[in-house]
C-alpha cells in the first residue's frame, strides 16, 4: 500500500469523488489558484476547472449559506473553511440553517453539504488561530462531525461523507496534514461511527480523536516502559459517536482517560465521560479523567503554548496515578 | 441600448396582461388577505400559537413578483412568508395546517408558521434569521448555473434585513459570479417597530444596488402591476445570464409585526393612509374602471377564495396532531 501525507490523502478523496460524481464541487478562499492555504486542494483546479473548483470572496457567512442553498439545489458541495476560527462568522448557516433544516421543514429538504476545517494549535499562532472547536458542533443536533487522525481515515471518512445526506463538519488538525501513512488506492470508505482500536491493552482505556491519537500513542509507549499496558481508542467521528467501542474496552480496563486538544471545560470529553457513566458506571474503577487543553486564550509564547495544550507527559502521569 | 430595451420589455410585460391575467393577480391577492384574516382569527381562538407575522397589507409584491416567474423558478422567503409560499402555488390546506401545527402541515407540524416549505412548487423555505435565506438563493442560483438549467431565484426579505452582513456578502457574491437572483426587498417601513431611517443610513434601499453593479429598481409595492413589470425585467435578465438585479417595494403591513404587537409605534393617521392604498382595493377599482369587468365576476371570486380558505381551515383543524413516536424523525436523513 502506498504511503502518503494526510494532505495527499485528502486531496485523492477530493479528485477522485470529483471524478466519479459531477456534482461534486469545492468552493472556499484560496482553494483554486492558491492551492488551499494548507495545499489541500493543491492541482485540482487544473483537472476540473474554476466552475467546480470555485475560489471565493472572504465572505464565511455567505460561502457557507451558498454551499446549503447549493446542496437544496441538487448539488454536492465541498465548504472548505480556511480555518475553523473563521468559521464562527458562519455560524448562523451552519446552526440555524444548515442543521435544522432537514428536520424544520418534516424532512422535505435535504442539506449534503460537507464544511472541511483545518483547526489546533501548536503552531504559535496565538489566540484567534488556535482553536479546535469541535465542541460547538457535536452540540447541535442534525449536524454530523468527522475528526480522522490518520491518512487512511482522511480519505476513507472524506469519501464516505460525500456519500451520504447529512451536513458534515469535517475537522483536519492543522499539525496533522504533513503526517504519512499507508493509504489504499482507488475506492477506500471508511463508515461513519465505528472507532478504531489503535492499541489493545488490558489496564487503561485511553479515548481520543484527531492528533491527540498520536500523542495518546506516545503515552501508551511510555507506560509500556512501566509495565502500564493502555488501550487507545480512536474515534475517528464524534457524531456518530462510537459508544460501544468504549464501553467495551472500560469493562476490560475499568479505567478511562479522555484525550481531546478541545478547552477542558464544556469540551468533547465532558459529553462523552457523562455518556460512558450513564453507559458503563459499574465498571469503572475510578473517576473519568480528562487531558484537554487550557481553559484560556491560546499565548502566542512557545513555552506558554505548550504548556496550555495536552501533551503525551500528561496522559502518563494521570494513568499511572490511575493504575 | 440598454435601457430602450429593457423598455421593452416592460412594455411587452404590460401588453401580456390581459382581463384574465388580472382577475388572477386579484384571486391570488384576496386567497392571501383573506387567508391571513382567518390566520388572525385562529390564532385569536388559540387555534394557532407561537410567532406568526401577517402579510395583509403586502399582497402585491408576493402576487406580483412571482406571477413574473416560471413554475420551476426558486423562491426563497423569511418568517413572514405564508404569501410568498401560497403565491407559488401551495395548497392552502396544507399550509394552515402548518399553522394549527398538524402532522398534515407542510412541514408536518415541525416547522409553524415560520418555516413553510415546499419542494414540488419550488418554495425553498421561509426562514426565521434576519437575512437568512440571502445566502441561500446565491447557493440555489449557483446550483442552477452549475447545471446549466434556466431557472431563476427570487429571494424576498425585508428592510431590516439590509444591514445585516449576510445582504452585502450575498448582493456581492450573486453579482461577482453573475448569478440569476432577484432580489425583493418588501419596504415595510419598520423593521419590527425601528423605522428604517433609525436603522439604515441610506433610505433609498434600492440605491444599494449601485456598489454592487447590478440594476436597482423603487417600485410601489402596492401596485401589483408594477411589482410584476419590474420581476419580468429582473428574470428576463437573469434569464439572459446577466446577473442579479435589487427591487425595493415601497409596502405597509396593515397589522403589527407579528400577532402579539399593537404597532403602538405607528399613528392611526399613517395606518389610515397605507388601508387607503390597500393593493386589493387598487386593483380592484381598476377591474371595475379601467378594465370594465362586471363586478359579479369579481365577487365569484371571492365567493370561491372564501370557500377555499373555509375549507382550509376545516381541513387543519380535523387533522391529526403528529404522533410523539415521530419526535425525533428527520434530525438526520434516514
Amino acid at each position: 500500500m502506498p504511503e502518503i501525507s494526510y494532505r495527499e490523502a485528502l486531496n485523492q478523496a477530493l479528485s477522485e469523488e470529483m471524478e466519479r460524481d459531477q456534482r461534486v464541487f469545492i468552493m472556499g478562499e484560496e482553494v483554486g489558484y492558491f492551492g488551499g492555504a494548507f495545499k489541500v486542494t493543491d492541482g485540482l483546479l487544473a483537472i476540473f476547472g474554476d466552475k467546480r473548483v470555485r475560489d471565493t470572496p472572504i465572505s464565511e457567512l455567505t460561502i457557507v449559506g451558498a454551499g446549503i442553498g447549493a446542496a437544496m439545489g441538487g448539488l454536492k458541495p465541498i465548504v472548505e473553511l480556511m480555518t475553523v476560527n473563521f468559521g464562527l462568522l458562519a455560524m448562523d448557516q451552519i446552526v440555524n440553517h444548515a442543521a435544522k433544516i432537514h428536520y424544520m421543514f418534516g424532512g422535505n429538504a435535504k442539506v449534503p453539504i460537507v464544511i472541511r476545517a483545518p483547526q489546533g494549535g501548536g503552531h504559535q499562532l496565538g489566540a484567534q488561530h488556535s482553536q479546535s472547536l469541535e465542541a460547538y458542533f457535536l452540540h447541535c443536533p442534525g449536524l454530523r462531525v468527522i475528526i480522522p487522525a490518520t491518512p487512511a481515515d482522511a480519505k476513507g471518512l472524506l469519501k464516505s461523507a460525500l456519500r451520504q445526506e447529512d451536513p458534515v463538519i469535517f475537522l483536519e488538525h492543522e499539525s496533522l496534514y504533513g503526517v504519512k501513512g499507508e493509504v489504499p488506492l482507488g475506492e477506500h470508505l471508511v463508515p461513519m461511527g465505528v472507532a478504531r482500536t489503535a492499541r489493545t491493552g488490558k489496564d487503561v482505556t485511553i479515548i481520543t480523536y484527531s492528533k491527540c491519537v498520536y500523542d495518546s500513542m506516545r503515552a501508551a509507549e511510555a507506560l509500556e516502559n512501566e509495565g502500564i499496558d493502555a488501550e487507545v481508542i480512536d474515534l475517528r467521528t464524534l457524531n456518530p459517536l462510537d459508544l460501544t467501542t468504549c464501553v467495551e474496552s472500560i469493562r476490560k480496563t475499568g479505567k478511562a482517560i479522555i484525550v481531546y486538544e478541545g478547552w477542558k471545560t464544556g469540551g468533547a470529553g465532558a459529553e462523552i465521560a457523562a455518556q460512558l457513566y450513564e453507559a458503563a458506571f459499574d465498571s469503572l474503577d475510578a473517576p473519568i479523567e480528562r487531558v484537554a487543553t487550557r481553559d484560556l486564550p491560546m499565548p502566542y509564547n512557545k513555552r506558554l503554548e505548550r504548556a496550555a495544550l495536552p501533551t503525551p507527559d500528561d496522559i502518563v502521569k494521570i494513568a499511572e496515578r490511575l493504575v | 441600448m440598454a435601457l430602450e430595451g429593457e423598455k421593452l420589455v416592460a412594455e411587452r410585460a404590460l401588453l401580456t396582461l390581459g382581463e384574465a391575467e388580472l382577475l388572477e393577480l386579484y384571486r391570488r391577492m384576496i386567497l392571501i388577505r383573506r387567508f391571513e384574516d382567518k390566520t388572525a382569527e385562529m390564532y385569536s381562538r388559540g387555534k394557532i400559537t407561537g410567532f406568526c407575522h401577517l402579510y395583509a397589507g403586502e399582497e402585491a409584491v408576493a402576487v406580483g413578483a412571482i406571477y413574473a416567474l416560471y413554475d420551476k423558478d426558486y423562491v426563497v422567503s423569511t418568517y413572514r412568508e405564508h404569501g410568498h409560499c401560497l403565491a407559488k402555488g401551495a395548497n392552502p390546506r396544507n399550509v394552515m395546517a402548518e399553522l394549527f401545527g398538524k402532522s398534515t402541515g407542510i412541514s408536518h407540524g415541525r416547522g409553524g408558521s415560520m418555516h413553510l416549505f415546499d419542494a414540488e412548487k419550488r418554495f425553498m423555505g421561509g426562514y426565521a434569521i434576519v437575512g437568512g435565506g440571502l445566502p441561500l438563493s446565491v447557493g440555489l442560483a449557483l446550483s442552477n448555473s452549475y447545471k446549466e438549467e434556466p431557472g431563476v431565484v427570487c429571494c424576498f426579505f425585508g428592510d431590516g434585513a439590509l444591514p445585516q452582513g449576510a445582504f452585502h456578502e450575498s448582493l456581492n457574491m450573486a453579482s461577482l459570479w453573475k448569478l440569476p437572483v432577484i432580489f425583493i426587498c418588501e419596504n415595510n417601513h419598520y423593521g419590527m417597530g425601528t423605522l428604517v431611517q433609525n436603522a439604515i443610513c441610506q433610505e433609498e434601499l434600492y440605491r444599494f444596488a449601485e456598489p454592487y453593479k447590478m440594476p436597482g429598481v423603487r417600485v410601489d409595492g402596492m401596485d401589483v402591476i408594477d411589482v410584476y413589470k419590474a420581476t419580468v425585467e429582473a428574470a428576463a435578465r437573469a434569464r439572459e445570464g446577466e446577473g442579479p438585479s435589487l427591487i425595493e417595494a415601497i409596502t405597509y403591513r396593515f397589522r403589527g409585526h407579528s400577532m402579539s404587537d399593537p404597532a403602538e409605534y405607528r399613528s392611526k393617521r399613517e395606518e389610515r393612509i397605507w388601508q387607503d392604498r390597500d393593493p386589493i382595493k387598487n386593483l380592484r377599482r381598476r377591474l371595475l374602471g379601467e378594465r370594465h369587468v362586471p363586478e359579479t365576476r369579481l365577487e365569484a371570486i371571492e365567493r370561491d377564495v372564501t370557500a377555499v380558505i373555509d375549507d382550509a381551515v376545516k381541513f387543519a383543524d380535523e387533522s391529526p396532531e403528529p404522533p410523539v413516536s415521530e419526535l425525533a424523525r428527520d434530525v438526520y436523513v434516514e
